[in-house]
């Protein structure tokens, strides 16, 4: 019955995501800790699905960090917001698509905003005229990147070489989906199943074969907190705010977490290898972590791309032990080298965290 | 109505954040914030909704505001359709603008945020870049980064990115016209001059405690007294 509810809230929350023709932004923290996330994300909608995803080397942080660390004003970070979406227009596009949740939320306020106060809209209009000699224009769809995968996840079903399902048992794997708080917390129906009981991850686990389990804390916020990681004074902020999730997931076992913020899959990973360090304390099987992905990963993975190219080997948590699970087959050998070969070296082992 | 306020009502997000606070505490009730910190939202909507300076000075000038980590979760569960973290968000703007973020320990942490944030934005084109990043001062990156930080070219060749390359990809060299027009949108939408007034007011308080600047920054980017902190 409950499921029934949810399902009710899902079908009031359907946001119209377009099937193609997309202007491509990056995020700063994705690109710095998963770029391969972003590589494979137009890896599977250009090349395996045929979609028209297009990106400019021109496009710039959309300043949404900044912003929400307070070291620069609204009017700053809507000018920044209106200069990518003029160049949106410039090339021809109309449909918009982010790899960051915190850009996705500061594009849906500014563009609220604007229709709000349009005085406001006319004032950044002239600052992007002054300062960039571009032509405002807003776009007509502003998509998370992870809305699209939705969007396209039983094309990707259907092309898929695993399931997330137990290799050997057969059994559904048990994850647990991990929302970005900026996605839809501040304007529940600009996300796929609104802010309470969001479907776009869902969504995806359920096509690929897997089983979401809920849990107490499932909405709470990583811990992020902008300012709260930035100064290490503040960072138990952060490190907290990720021990009461996983200390909340712990008794429902599950084989991973799939996340659609590009900073949530950070601090989820690294927060776990710091509980392990300072409290001998580790949530995954002998002495393990829970292994966090992206949803750009999980894809990946489904349609049997080398967990290496996705570039699982820069997580803190050993994801080994869920690509056996899977099934998936990989070299140990090759995990930590570099194009062609290259022998890098590899990382030290932490003292408690097992990391092979 | 004081001075003070009014000057908070100039901010599109109070007016955005702020309708009516029945005070029924939803928001402290789910505000990670408030369990880490002695923190409570709900206090700060209803200080703003008095309209009395006296009070509002009080926050601008204090630790409190600076707790929030804007992730918003009391948006969602307000029944008033209030915000308090884009409350939270007016009231720093204002201490900023004010000057009056450097009379606490939490406020003047923003002098190194801005420095760091604000420089990568401008020199880079990114809030956050690699380079910057050093696993000395975030152990917490675990030993991975630190090889990774070790190897970025190469990790980053492998990963299929454009570490500072031409053309697009992830982590590719923003062109220096684009970031030309980034700092003309800092210097037209008050950017450089918040920067600026954060700096001056920084470079007095570290004068004021007889610190370098290097010294100010480690004591801004270290200290951490348990006073903040809930159950202290
Ligand atoms: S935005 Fe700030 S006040 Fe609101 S829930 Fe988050 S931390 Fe608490
Ligand atoms: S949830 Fe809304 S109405 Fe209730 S105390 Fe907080 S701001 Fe006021």
């Amino acid at each position: 019955m409950i499921y029934e509810g949810k399902r009710k809230i899902w079908s009031d929350y359907q946001k119209e995501i377009p099937d193609d023709h997309y202007f491509y932004v990056r995020s700063c923290i994705r690109q710095s800790f998963f770029p391969a996330s972003e590589a494979a994300f137009l890896n599977i909608t250009r090349n395996i699905l045929g979609r028209d995803v297009f990106e400019t080397e021109h496009h710039t942080t959309c300043g949404g960090i900044a912003y929400h660390s307070d070291t620069i004003p609204q009017e700053t970070v809507m000018t920044i917001v209106a200069r990518q979406f003029a160049l949106m227009h410039k090339h021809g596009y109309e449909n918009y698509v982010c790899s960051c949740i915190t850009s996705f939320g500061v594009y849906i306020e500014t563009l609220e905003t604007w229709r709000t106060f349009p005085e406001l809209e006319a004032k950044i209009a002239d600052n992007l005229r002054k300062t960039c000699n571009l032509e405002f224009a807003k776009p007509r769809f502003v998509v998370h990147a992870s809305d699209l995968i939705y969007k396209l996840r039983e094309e990707i079903a259907a092309k898929a070489k695993y399931k997330l399902v137990n290799a050997k048992t057969g059994e559904p794997l048990k994850v647990v989906e991990h929302i970005g708080c900026h996605y839809s917390k501040m304007f529940p129906s600009k996300g796929v199943g609104g802010a309470e009981y969001p479907y776009v991850l869902t969504g995806m686990i359920e096509a690929w074969g897997g089983e979401i389990v809920d849990y107490p804390e499932r909405r709470h916020c990583c811990g992020f907190g902008f300012r709260q990681y930035f100064i290490k004074g503040n960072r138990g902020y952060s490190l907290s705010n990720t021990h009461k999730k996983f200390e909340s997931m712990e008794p429902y076992e599950p084989d991973f977490i799939i996340t659609n913020c590009p900073g949530c899959p950070y601090f989820l990973d690294r927060w776990q290898y710091v509980i392990a360090e300072s409290e001998g304390k580790t949530y995954g099987k002998d002495g393990h972590g829970i292994p966090v992905l992206t949803y750009e990963e999980v894809a990946g993975l489904v349609l049997g791309f080398d967990p290496w190219d996705l570039g699982l080997q820069t997580h803190q948590v050993a994801v080994e032990p869920l690509l056996d699970k899977l099934g998936i087959p990989y070299d140990k050998e090759k995990k930590f080298l570099g194009a062609g070969g290259k022998d890098l070296g590899r990382p030290a082992l932490p003292s408690c965290l097992k990391c092979m | 109505m004081g001075k003070l306020y009014d000057m908070l009502m100039q901010d599109y997000r109070l007016r955005e954040g702020l309708n009516a606070c029945i005070n029924c505490g939803t928001c402290t009730a789910v505000c990670p914030a408030a369990e880490f910190y002695r923190y409570d939202p709900r206090r700060i909507v209803d200080v703003v909704q008095s309209q009395d300076d006296s009070k509002i000075e009080e926050l601008l000038k204090g630790d409190v505001i600076w707790y929030c980590g804007e992730c918003m979760s009391c948006v969602t569960r307000c029944p008033r359709k209030n915000g308090p973290g884009l409350v939270i968000m007016a009231l720093r703007s204002l201490s900023i603008d004010l000057g009056y973020f450097i009379e606490s320990e939490k406020g003047r942490q923003q002098y190194l945020l801005s420095k760091d944030l604000c420089g990568n934005v401008l020199n880079y084109g990114y809030c956050v870049y690699p380079r910057e990043f050093d696993y000395k001062s975030h152990p917490e990156a675990g030993p991975v980064w630190e090889w990774e930080e070790k190897h970025l070219e190469d990790v980053f060749e492998r990963l299929g990115a454009n570490l500072d390359g031409d053309g697009p990809g992830a982590m590719r060299k923003i062109p220096d016209e684009d970031l030309a027009q980034l700092k003309r949108i800092f210097d037209i939408t008050g950017a450089t001059k918040r920067m600026e007034s954060v700096r001056e007011a920084g470079r007095k308080k570290a004068e004021e405690l007889g610190l370098t600047e290097e010294e100010f920054c480690t004591l801004l980017y270290e200290q951490s007294s348990p006073r903040h902190l809930n159950g202290q």
